[in-house]
Parts: structure tokens; sequence; C-alpha cells
């Protein structure tokens, strides 16, 4: 029999005088999953943050070389489950684009709403894991009042509530129920309603503007070089949003801003997700009443073969920006295939962000990063 | 009218009757000790029953509402659990001092307990030095807390332990000048007699803005000093898990558990009796029908109604506020607080010698 003490390493002679290692994860209430960060305190102060990956790691870009171009869209929703929506989208958009299929704007339209509304239920899940990572509960029953709301459409729109797997290339697999657009109007008159009660639980209160004001401050320099990207990267002034610069379907019809902060520190990230929350609503707010008659799903041969060579398109998710590289011998699948996942990067800026700081900071910087672990690992 | 001291005084009368001086006074030693172990036992249940049934109606939902009516005895059943819950020491810990940990946590919440005034004449202890003796176990517990910490074994426990030595040391200045205000408009230290002299109106009232500042102060630094949020960093389960009782379990954990719901019941009391006039009954100048009607009401009541005010209000902090920074709250203390407390202590003292107040 081993002892079993032994096979875990003991990290603790690894310090110098006065430091201290902690093991943050992969079993921690603030890593939101099976991150695992080894943290060398001295005292409360952070030295290092070395953040080890791989508890989750499910291979899923190998995984997807032996899937068709029909089959491999449906495993990124497991990738980050938050945005599975928005990450379908970006696997139809290549095989569309690559094979040049005509999407019917109905399905345009209703794959941007059900975008945005993926994109708001991802950051009201982000803001109550926020503030509970802030030592505050409430806000977080508060913002999944309006995120049920949302699961709701979804569950009726595709009988799913979090990985929706709603869209194939061409289109959507179904049409919209015809409660849709009653059910998202229903949506927008409560989050507009009780959007104020956050920005008076949780903006305007003093300690969780001293917790988050000037912590975890990225320049608009270091953001690019470490190639963070959605609101991360906005915050610290940094114009990366996908659906302005790369507009896809319908974005370009529609009128919303680019929330940008020049901040930097977690406060102007937090500014930044609730701020687009509002721009989400506007873009719904466009397209729910002009939603096209037609077909939901355009015309596509029965097995789909991607034409040889080397293909990329990105999405922004909740998180940011999401590409899929794929390169195609010509066969039914692809011959291999990569993502470019926002939290990937968003992570490694973390050393650079939190290194001198408080262990509260930690959480405060980590929480708006929004890190999502089966993204980062894949 | 219903009155404790009427069926205390009955007993005693009785004992004293039957027995001889030195037996009825263990006797009365015994019941005094049984009563106080059985109000620990109702209080924890009730109180616990109480911050989750508040945190569901602040957070939208309904709380427990399965075991019993209305859920009133889930803490019973969690209780229940814990007790047959397997209590486990880690591998390298020190044996003894984690097992000592809860038991001294437990001790000083029930030390404090002797000298509160619960009703009018119902008071285990009047020691002339009541609010001294206050100041002087509460500050005991750190010493439990630094204990649990450092026997655990355990870098979060460590942290946690570390955090709240800081906290509690820090937070006892500003709660004892808080006190003191009282202290010195009144010109006692001993309970009874801080009670007697709000006959004629709460201290809060009574007092100017001084002993409003006081008891805002109070409030605040109590709210640390039991660790609860928006102070809890000593657990800040985001943060550190759980803190100081990482890795306690079973009935190890729930005296934790229990301790610190008992210390809010006390700093609760304390303040109830120092600031809201303990268990006198709220007077309004001359309108005698209104005095007479609240008279009528026991003076038990009265106690634990304000009692449960306070709690109330510390328990809605916990749930509205985020938590504050280790920095930030040493800061908040001693940069805020304790000149704030120092000037208010002089002002109170020339409001008492010049006898500005009422």
């Amino acid at each position: 029999m081993y002892n079993q003490t032994e096979v875990i390493k003991d990290t603790s002679e690894l310090g110098a005088e006065g430091e201290l290692i902690i093991n943050m994860g992969p079993q921690h209430p603030a890593t939101h999953g099976v991150l695992h960060l080894v943290v060398t305190l001295n005292g409360e102060t952070i030295k290092k943050i070395e953040p080890h990956l791989g508890y989750i790691h499910r291979s899923i870009e190998k995984m997807c070389e032996s899937l068709t171009y029909r089959q491999f869209i449906y495993v990124t929703s497991r990738m980050d489950y938050l945005s599975s929506h928005i990450n379908n989208l970006g696997c139809a958009l290549l095989v569309e684009k690559g094979m040049q299929i005509e999407v019917p704007e109905r399905a345009k339209y209703v794959r941007v709403i059900l975008s945005e509304l993926t994109r708001i239920a991802s950051h009201e899940l982000w803001l109550g894991a926020m503030a509970m990572d802030l030592g505050a509960f409430t806000p977080f029953f508060y913002a999944f009042r309006e995120r049920e709301m949302i699961t709701d459409i979804m569950e009726e729109t595709c009988g799913a509530r979090l990985t929706m797997n709603y869209i194939v290339p061409g289109g959507l697999m179904y049409d919209i129920h015809p409660d849709f657009q009653k059910k998202v109007k229903a949506f927008i008159t409560q989050f507009k309603a009780k959007v104020t009660e956050y920005e008076d639980l949780v903006t305007n209160n003093i300690i969780f503007q001293s917790r988050t004001k000037g912590v975890g401050v990225l320049t608009a320099e270091d953001a690019i070089s470490f190639g963070c990207t959605g609101p991360v990267a906005r915050a610290s002034g940094v114009s990366c949003d996908i659906r302005k610069l790369y507009p896809y379907d319908v974005y370009d019809k529609v009128e919303f801003d680019e929330v940008i902060e020049t901040a930097g520190d977690s406060f102007a990230r937090y500014m930044v997700r609730v701020k687009e929350m509002n721009q989400s609503i506007r873009i719904i707010e466009q397209l729910i009443d002009t939603i096209p008659e037609g077909d939901f799903v355009g015309k596509t041969k029965n097995v789909l073969k991607l034409p040889k060579g080397e293909f990329y398109t990105r999405v922004e998710t909740a998180r940011g920006e999401f590409g899929i590289y794929v390169v195609s011998e010509g066969g039914t699948t692809p011959h291999r295939i990569k993502f470019r996942s926002p939290g990937f990067s968003n992570l490694s800026a973390l050393n650079h962000m939190a290194a001198g700081s408080k262990i509260g900071d930690l959480m405060a910087t980590m929480g708006t990063l929004d890190l999502v672990i089966p993204d980062i690992d894949r | 009218m219903f009155s404790l001291e009427g069926i205390t005084s009955t007993i005693q009368d009785w004992l004293f009757f039957k027995f001889n001086p030195t037996l009825a006074l263990a006797i009365e030693c015994v019941i005094v000790i049984l009563l106080a172990i059985a109000l620990f036992a109702a209080l924890g249940l009730i109180l616990v029953l109480m911050e989750r049934k508040v945190a569901a109606r602040i957070q939208i939902r309904l709380g427990p509402n399965r075991v019993g009516p209305g859920g009133i005895f889930q803490t019973a059943a969690d209780t229940l659990k814990l007790i047959m819950k397997e209590g486990l020491t880690p591998d390298k810990a020190d044996k003894f001092l984690f097992n000592l940990a809860p038991f001294i946590v437990m001790m000083v919440a029930m030390l404090l307990l002797a000298p509160i005034a619960f009703a009018k004449n119902f008071q285990i202890w009047d020691i002339n030095i009541g609010v001294l003796y206050i100041s002087a176990i509460s500050s005991l517990s750190v010493i439990g807390i630094l204990m649990a910490g450092w026997a655990s074994n355990n870098k979060y426990s460590l942290l946690g332990a570390m955090r709240s030595g800081a906290q509690i040391v820090s937070y006892e200045l500003s709660a004892g000048f808080a006190v003191l205000t009282i202290v010195v408009l009144t010109g006692s230290l001993q309970i009874s007699e801080i009670v007697a002299a709000q006959q004629n109106g709460w201290w809060i009232f009574k007092g100017h803005i001084p002993a409003i500042i006081a008891f805002v102060l109070y409030i605040i630094a109590v709210t640390a000093e039991t660790n609860r949020a928006p102070f809890d960093l000593a657990e800040a389960e985001s943060e550190l898990t759980a803190g100081f009782h990482t890795e306690y379990s079973g009935m190890k954990f729930a005296l934790f558990f229990l301790a610190e719901y008992i210390n809010i019941f006390i700093v609760c009391a304390i303040g109830a009796t120092l600031f809201l006039g303990g268990w006198m009954p709220l007077h309004i100048g001359n309108w005698q029908g209104f005095n007479h009607i609240m008279d009528f009401i026991p003076s038990s009541i009265w106690f634990m109604g304000k009692t449960f005010f306070l709690i109330f209000l510390i328990m809605w902090f916990r749930w509205t506020f985020p938590r504050l920074r280790v920095d930030q709250l040493l800061n908040l203390e001693w940069k805020y607080l304790l000149p704030i407390s120092l000037f208010n202590l002089l002002l109170v003292a020339v409001i008492a010698i010049l006898g500005w107040h009422f």
C-alpha cells in the first residue's frame, strides 16, 4: 500500500523564505471549474500566479477531425458552454463560407437574436458569479431571475436550455416557436425594468467600487500583446468587437455601439459587460419585429464536403473572439482543426494583472476575466 | 401581568424554604446552567433558521420549507445530521489544539451570557464591572480562532486565522470606545444600572448625536468582531474556501457555527442594553396612555424584540454587501472608525460634564 500523502507532491518546501505556496483549485469556490492556480504568496500579497491546465481537456479539436461538417458543430457547444449558440454559429459560418451556401434572411435574423440573448444570459451569470466572488450573494439570484427567462425562451425554441445545438450549416434546425417574438418582448420589458436593481445593488455600492476600481489593471498595449479580446480588451480601450469589425449575418444592418472603457481595471471590465447587455437589448429590439417570413434553412447537399484549402472564421462570443481554423483535404471531415478560444488568451494575462496585489484582488481580477474552464482546456 | 421575576423569586423562596442555604444555592446554580444550555440550543436553532429565512426573503426565494410547517424543524434536522457525521482530524494536525479550539470559542460565548439582563430583575450575574467583563471576555474568542487556524495545518486556515486575529484585535477598540460612551453617560459599569439610567428614555434618544454615532460605530465594530459579512474575511469562502474552519467537520464545525450565532445574539443583546434601553419599554414624554400600554408588554418581550431587531440588521448587512479586502478593512478601522470613536468619546465626556444630555 502506498501512502497517499507521498504521492501528492509537497509544494510547501519549494517556496523561498517567507513565501507560501497555495494550490488554488482544481477544487476551489472562486475558480468556477477545475482551474488550478499555483499561487505564491508573501503574507497576503501575491508574488506569482501559475495556471495549470488540463483537468478538463477532452481533445475536442482531435475529436472534430473524425466528425463530419454537420456533426462537428455540436461538439463546440461543450467548449464555452455559456456561449454555446455563438460557438455553433461560428462553425456554421465557416462551413457556409467554404461551400458558398446561401442562408435565408429569416435564419440570419433568428441567429443574431439568439446570439444576443446568449450573450445576455452569459453576462447575467457572470454578474452573479462575480458578485459572489466578492462576497455578495444576493445579486446572483437577481441575475438568475432574468437569465431564467432567456433559458426558457431557448428551451421553447430548440428544446435545450444550455447547449442549444440549434444551428445547421445553411440555417436553423427548426423554425422558431410561434410565441418566440412575444416571449422575447416580455423578456426585454422585464430586463429593462430590473436592470436598475443591479445598478443599485452592485454598481453603486461603495464596497464594490473600492474592491474593483484600480484593481487588476491591464493597459491597452498589454491587452494586445497578451492577445486579450472581448470585454477584457475593450475595458482597456482596445477596439476589437468582431461584430463591428467583421460583421457576420445581419450585424451590419443593426445599429449598436461598441462599448469601450479606458481604465483597464476590474470596474471597467464590469461596466463594459453591463453596458453590453444594454446594447444587446438594443440589437434585439431592432430585429425582433422585422423577422422576415420564408425558409429557415437554405438548400444544401446531403453530404457536405469543404473544398481543399484553409478556412478561418471568427465570431464575437460573450468572452471575446472565437476563431475556427480548418484545414480541409476535400473530404467529408476536417483534416486539421484549431479553435482560438478567448478564455485561454485572457487567462494568460492573469499573472501580469494580479501579481503584487492582495488575495482579495485576485478574486476581483479573475471574476472580471470571466473564465470558463472548458473553453480554456478544450 | 406576566413577569419572569415572579417565577424566579417563587423558585428561590421555595428552595430556601426546603433546603439549607448552601444546598439551595447549589441547586440554583445547576438550574441556571441547564437554562443557559437550553437557551444556547434554542438560540442556535432559531437564529440559523432566521438567517436562512431572511436571506431567502432578500434573495427572492422561499428558504427552508420542507421539514415541518414552514421549515421550522430544518435546523434541528441539520443539527442531527452534523451530530451523526464523522469528526475528521487531519493527518498532520496538532490534535490536542485542533480538538480544543471549538470548545474555547464556545466557552467564550457561554461566559458572555452571564451579565446580560434578559428581563426586569432576571439576570444571571449582576457583576459591578459588567461592561468591562464583556469587553474582556469577548476578546478571548480570537484565541480559539487562531488556535483552530494554526492547529489545522492548512494554509487557508492559517491565512483565515491571521486575518481574524488582525481584525478582531482592531475592531475591539471601536467597540470598546462605543461602549465607553454609554459608560461615561451613565457613570457606571454595571449592566443593571445602565438599564436603570434609561428609565426616562433610551440612550440613543437621550444622548444626543454622540450616542447615535456610538451606536453606528458599535454596530459596525461588532459586525466585524463576530466575523460577519461584509467583514467575514476570516472565512471568506471565495478566497479561503472556509477560512479557519476549513478542516473542521461534524459537531466540531457545528460548534463554530453555533458560537458564531450565539456571539451575534450576545453583541446584539449588549447593543440593545446599552443603546436601546435593555428591557425598558418605550416611553414618550407625557403620553400617559401610550406609556401605560407600553408598560403592559412584558420586559422580556421588549428585550428580545430589540435584540432581534439588531440581529436582523446584521443579517441584512450580510446579504446586501460585498466583502471588504483585508487592507481596506484595517484602513477603515485605524484611519476612520478609531479617530471618530476617540473624538466621539471626548465629545460625550464634555456633554456628560456639562449635563447637556436629557
